[in-house]
C-alpha cells in the first residue's frame, strides 16, 4: 500500500486546495448562514464543482464521471473540510453516487451522469433515532400493487430538504436490529404523503427530518435486491465514512493550524503565549494526534480503492479516531483562543461546530469502537 | 512483473528456505534477542546460523552499502523484506545500538577510513556498541555536559562519568560525547569519539532498576586514551552528529511494532467473553481505542519512512514518532496489567516465565525517557516543526 501520494494525486490535492480557498472559504459559510439562504449551500459553487469534475469523482467514465477514486475524493473532501465549504458532495457524489453503482444499468445511466454533471441532488434517508443504528431501521415498505408501501420517520437526511431524489432505506422483513431483511428504494421527494421539515443544524448545514406515509412507490423503485440492502448499505456508509473522516482532518487541521497562528501572535505577560510550555506541549501534542489522523485516512482510502477486503473496517477506523482527533482540534483550539474563541466573529467555533456534526454522522467514535471490538471478535 | 515483485518473490523464497523453524517463534523473553558482540552466548545453533545466514546476504543492515556489509536495498526492497520476515515471524536477526543509531551516523559523518573498520563489524554482529550521552548532570540538558577530553596531539586524555548507559558492562564499544572546549556556549566544544570497552581506566558499574533487571550502567572513564583517528566529525562541533543520531535513535525506539500479541487476545485470553464481548466493558472500549490508535500509528511510521529516502533521517518527525509510539506503548501495557490482573503481579515463577509481564510492564516505564523524555520530544516538535518562540 503506497501511503504517499502520486504525481496525480498530489496535482488533485492543489487543484482542490486552491479552488475551494478561492471559491469556498469560511467566508462563504458564513454569507450563507446570515442571509438565511434557502438552499444551505450555493448552487452556482456545485455547478463549478461539477465542472471541475468533484461531482463526478467516483462516478464510473461510462456515465459521465471521471472516476478518480476515493482518495482522490477524500483529497477534496479535505480541502471542503478546511474551507468549511457547504456542498452536496458527500450526500450526492459520495453516498449517492456509490449506492447506485449497485444499481440496475437503467438506474446507473439514469442517475450516475446527472450526479456527475450536478444536475440532481440525492440524498440518503437512513437514520431514524438519536444515534446512527442502521440496523434498528424501523421504517418499513410493504409489497402494495406492484410495488411498494413505505411508512416511518427519517431524521438526520443531510440535503434532504433540497434533494431531487431520495434514497431511502426500510425494513421488507426481520425485526429491528436484523441486519437482514433491509431494502433500498429510490424515492421522488414530491410524492404523495413525503412531508420534509427542513432542520437547520449547528454547523449552519441542512439535514431534515423526513415523514413517509403510506407513499407509494414502483417495483423498480428498489434499489439492489430485495432484503438484501445491507450489501450495498455496507458499501455506501464505508465510502460516506471514509470521506467524512477525511473532511474532518482538513476541518481538525485548519482548526489546529489557526490556533498554532493565534498562539504566535497573541502577547500576555509580555511574552507570546505560544512561548509558554503548557501551550507548547498541547500543540505538539495536538500536531502528533493529526499526522497519525492523515496516515488513517490515506491508510482506508488508500484500501477502500484496491479492493482491499478490510476496507470497511478500515474506514470505519479511521472515522472513529478522525471523530476524536478533530474533536480534540476543536476544543483545544476555543480553549486556547481564550476569550475570543468563543466570539462568532473568530473562526475557530465554526470549525466546532461542524466538527461536532461530522463525528455524528455515520457512526462517532463510540460507535466505531464498539463494531471495531465485535468484527474482532472480542 | 515489477523489479519490486521479483525482489519480494525472491526474498520469500529465499527466507522459506534459510530461516530456522525455531527463529519463527515469538521470543520467550530478553534473552532470546541476539545483540552480538565479543561477549556473546548464543542461545542456540539455530540462532547463530540465523545470524550468520542474514549476515552473509547482506540483510542484517539491508540499505547499508555492500562495501560495509550491507546490502545496498531501497528503502521500498527493505520494506518488503521486512514485510516478507514478519510473514513467517522471521526474529529479528540482530539487535544492535550498533545498526540502529552509530551506524546511519557514521555513514553520514565518518570517513572513508572509519566506516571500513566500523561498519562491516557491525553488520556481521561482531562488536556491540554502546552509548555514552547521559551523565549525572546532563539529562534532558544533554549539551551541558562534562566529560573532558584533553588534547595530547595524537590523542585525547578522557575524564568524568556517564550514566544509564544501556549494556555498557557487555559492550565492546561505546560512541561518546566528550567536551573540548568550555569556553564558548555548551552546544559548542563537544566531541563525538569512539573507543574500546577493553580500554585501560574505563568501568561500567549495574544499575538496578524497577524491573529487577541491570541493562544499564553508570560508566566511569578514568585517563581513558582515545586515539585521534576515532574522532568522529570534526573536533568541537559533535553536537549536530549527536542529534543526527538521535533522531534514529528516536524512529527505532517509537517503533514497537509486533512487540506483543494483540492487546484484544491479551485481554480476552484472560478475562473470557460474556455473550461475544470482553467481560469487562470498561476495558472493552479502552482496548478498542488502542487498537485503533496503534493501527493508525503504525500505518504513519509506515508513511513517514516512505517519505523519506532510504537510510535518511526523518528529522523532527522523529520526535513525534517517538513520542507517540511510547506513550501509546506505555498505554497498552497499562491495559494489559489491567487484563491480566492477579496473575500478572506475578514476580518469580515459573507458570509466570520469572514475571514476565509486570517487569516488560516496568521496562515500558523507560520507553518515554531514553533517548530524550516525553516533554523533551514536545519542545521539539514546538521549536522545529511548529516554530513556537522560545522553545
Ligand atoms: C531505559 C533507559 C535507557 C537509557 N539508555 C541510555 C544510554 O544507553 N545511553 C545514554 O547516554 N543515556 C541513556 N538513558 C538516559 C536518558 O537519555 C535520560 O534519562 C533522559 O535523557 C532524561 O534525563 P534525566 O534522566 O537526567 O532526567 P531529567 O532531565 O532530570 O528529567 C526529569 C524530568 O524533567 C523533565 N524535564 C527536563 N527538562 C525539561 C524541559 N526543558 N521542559 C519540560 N520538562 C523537562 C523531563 O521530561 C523529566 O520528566 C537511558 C534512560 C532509560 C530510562
Amino acid at each position: 500500500m503506497a501511503l504517499v501520494l502520486n504525481e496525480d494525486e498530489v496535482m488533485m490535492r492543489d487543484m482542490a486546495q486552491s479552488f475551494f480557498a478561492e471559491k469556498a472559504p469560511v467566508k462563504a459559510l458564513r454569507e450563507l448562514r446570515d442571509t438565511n439562504d434557502e438552499t444551505g449551500f450555493d448552487r452556482a459553487l456545485w455547478a463549478n464543482m461539477a465542472e471541475m469534475g468533484f461531482a463526478g469523482i467516483v462516478v464510473p467514465e461510462e456515465h459521465g464521471g471521471v472516476d478518480m477514486g476515493y482518495l482522490a475524493a477524500g483529497l477534496v473532501a479535505e480541502q471542503m473540510g478546511r474551507n468549511l465549504t457547504a456542498s452536496p458532495f458527500l450526500s450526492t457524489a459520495i453516498l449517492a453516487a456509490t449506492a447506485l453503482k449497485y444499481g440496475s444499468d437503467e438506474q446507473k445511466s439514469e442517475w450516475l451522469p446527472k450526479i456527475a454533471s450536478g444536475e440532481t441532488i440525492i440524498a440518503l434517508a437512513l437514520d431514524e433515532g438519536v444515534k446512527h443504528n442502521p440496523r434498528g431501521t424501523a421504517t418499513t415498505a410493504e409489497p402494495s400493487g406492484n410495488g411498494f408501501k413505505l411508512n416511518g420517520s427519517k431524521a438526520m437526511v443531510v440535503d434532504g430538504h433540497v434533494a431531487d431524489k431520495m434514497i431511502v432505506v426500510a425494513r421488507t422483513s426481520g425485526e429491528e436490529g436484523d441486519a437482514e431483511g433491509l431494502s433500498l428504494f429510490l424515492v421522488d421527494p414530491k410524492s404523495d404523503g413525503v412531508s420534509t421539515e427542513r432542520t437547520i443544524m449547528v454547523d449552519s448545514r441542512n439535514a431534515a427530518r423526513i415523514d413517509f406515509d403510506d407513499v407509494e412507490v414502483d417495483g423498480d423503485a428498489l434499489l439492489g435486491t430485495l432484503d438484501g440492502g445491507m450489501e450495498v448499505l455496507d458499501a455506501v456508509l464505508t465510502a460516506g465514512r471514509g470521506i467524512a473522516a477525511a473532511e474532518l482532518l482538513g476541518a481538525g487541521a485548519q482548526a489546529f493550524e489557526d490556533t498554532v497562528a493565534y498562539i504566535k501572535e497573541r502577547k500576555q505577560f509580555g511574552e507570546i503565549i505560544g512561548s509558554f510550555q503548557a501551550l507548547q506541549h498541547r500543540s505538539s501534542h495536538l500536531y502528533s494526534e493529526v499526522e497519525i489522523a492523515r496516515s488513517a485516512v490515506i491508510g482506508a482510502l488508500t484500501a477502500l480503492d484496491e479492493g482491499d477486503e478490510n476496507a470497511a473496517l478500515y474506514c470505519a477506523m479511521a472515522k472513529a479516531k478522525l471523530g476524536s482527533v478533530a474533536k480534540l482540534a476543536s476544543q483545544e483550539g476555543v480553549q486556547m483562543h481564550g476569550g475570543v474563541g468563543m466570539t462568532d466573529e473568530y473562526d475557530i467555533g465554526l470549525f466546532m461546530k461542524r466538527i461536532r456534526v461530522l463525528q455524528e454522522l455515520m457512526g462517532d467514535a463510540h460507535y466505531h469502537m464498539n463494531e471495531f471490538a465485535e468484527a474482532n471478535q472480542y | 512483473m515489477t523489479d519490486l515483485q521479483t525482489f519480494r518473490t525472491e526474498a520469500r523464497a529465499w527466507l522459506e528456505d534459510n530461516c530456522p523453524p525455531e527463529m519463527r517463534e515469538p521470543m520467550k523473553g530478553d534473552k532470546d534477542a541476539c545483540w552480538g558482540g565479543r561477549n556473546f552466548t548464543f542461545q542456540s545453533e539455530a540462532q547463530k546460523v540465523w545470524l550468520e545466514r542474514m549476515v552473509a546476504q547482506g540483510w542484517t543492515v539491508p540499505t547499508w552499502p555492500k562495501e560495509y556489509g550491507g546490502a545496498g536495498l531501497s528503502r521500498q526492497e527493505e520494506i518488503v523484506l521486512l514485510q516478507e520476515m514478519k510473514r513467517i515471524n522471521a526474529r529479528n536477526p540482530l539487535s544492535s545500538f550498533g545498526i540502529w543509531m552509530l551506524g546511519p551516523a557514521l555513514l553520514k559523518f565518518g570517513t572513508e577510513e572509519q566506516k571500513l573498520e566500523h561498519l562491516p563489524p557491525i553488520a556481521r554482529g561482531e562488536i556491540r556498541w554502546c552509548q555514552g550521552y547521559s551523565e549525572p548532570g546532563a539529562g534532558s540538558d544533554l549539551a551541558s555536559l562534562k566529560t573532558k577530553a584533553e588534547d595530547k596531539g595524537d590523542h585525547y586524555i578522557v575524564n568524568g562519568q556517564k550514566v544509564w548507559t544501556s549494556y555498557a558492562d557487555q559492550a565492546d564499544w561505546i560512541f561518546c560525547l566528550v567536551r573540548t572546549d568550555n569556553t564558548g556556549k555548551k552546544h559548542h566544544g563537544i566531541s563525538f569519539v569512539l573507543f574500546d570497552m577493553a580500554s585501560e581506566g574505563v568501568e561500567a558499574r549495574p544499575i538496578k532498576l524497577i524491573s529487577g533487571r541491570s541493562p544499564f550502567c553508570e560508566t566511569f572513564l578514568t585517563d581513558v586514551k582515545v586515539l585521534k583517528k576515532n574522532l568522529v566529525g570534526e573536533e568541537h562541533k559533535g553536537w549536530s552528529i549527536a542529534k543526527y543520531l538521535l533522531t534514529h535513535e528516536r524512529e527505532m525506539i517509537g517503533n514497537q511494532e509486533g512487540v506483543t500479541r494483540p492487546l484484544h487476545e491479551i485481554a480476552a485470553g484472560s478475562l473470557g467473553l460474556t455473550d461475544g464481548k470482553l467481560a469487562d466493558p470498561m476495558l472493552r472500549a479502552k482496548v478498542a481505542e488502542a487498537e485503533i490508535d496503534e493501527w493508525a500509528f503504525n500505518l504513519t511510521m509506515k508513511r513517514k519512512l516512505a517519505e523519506a529516502k532510504a537510510g535518511a533521517s526523518l528529522g523532527a518527525d522523529s520526535s513525534m514518532l517517538k513520542y507517540y509510539g511510547t506513550e501509546l506503548n506505555k498505554r497498552k501495557f497499562e491495559l494489559m496489567m489491567d487484563a491480566t490482573g492477579h496473575e500478572g503481579l506475578e514476580w518469580e515463577s515459573e507458570r509466570s516465565n520469572d514475571g514476565k509481564m509486570a517487569r516488560s510492564w516496568l521496562r515500558t516505564k523507560g520507553n518515554s525517557i531514553e533517548g530524550g523524555t516525553s516533554e523533551v520530544q514536545l519542545n521539539i516538535i514546538s521549536k522545529h516543526i511548529l516554530q513556537l518562540p522560545g522553545a
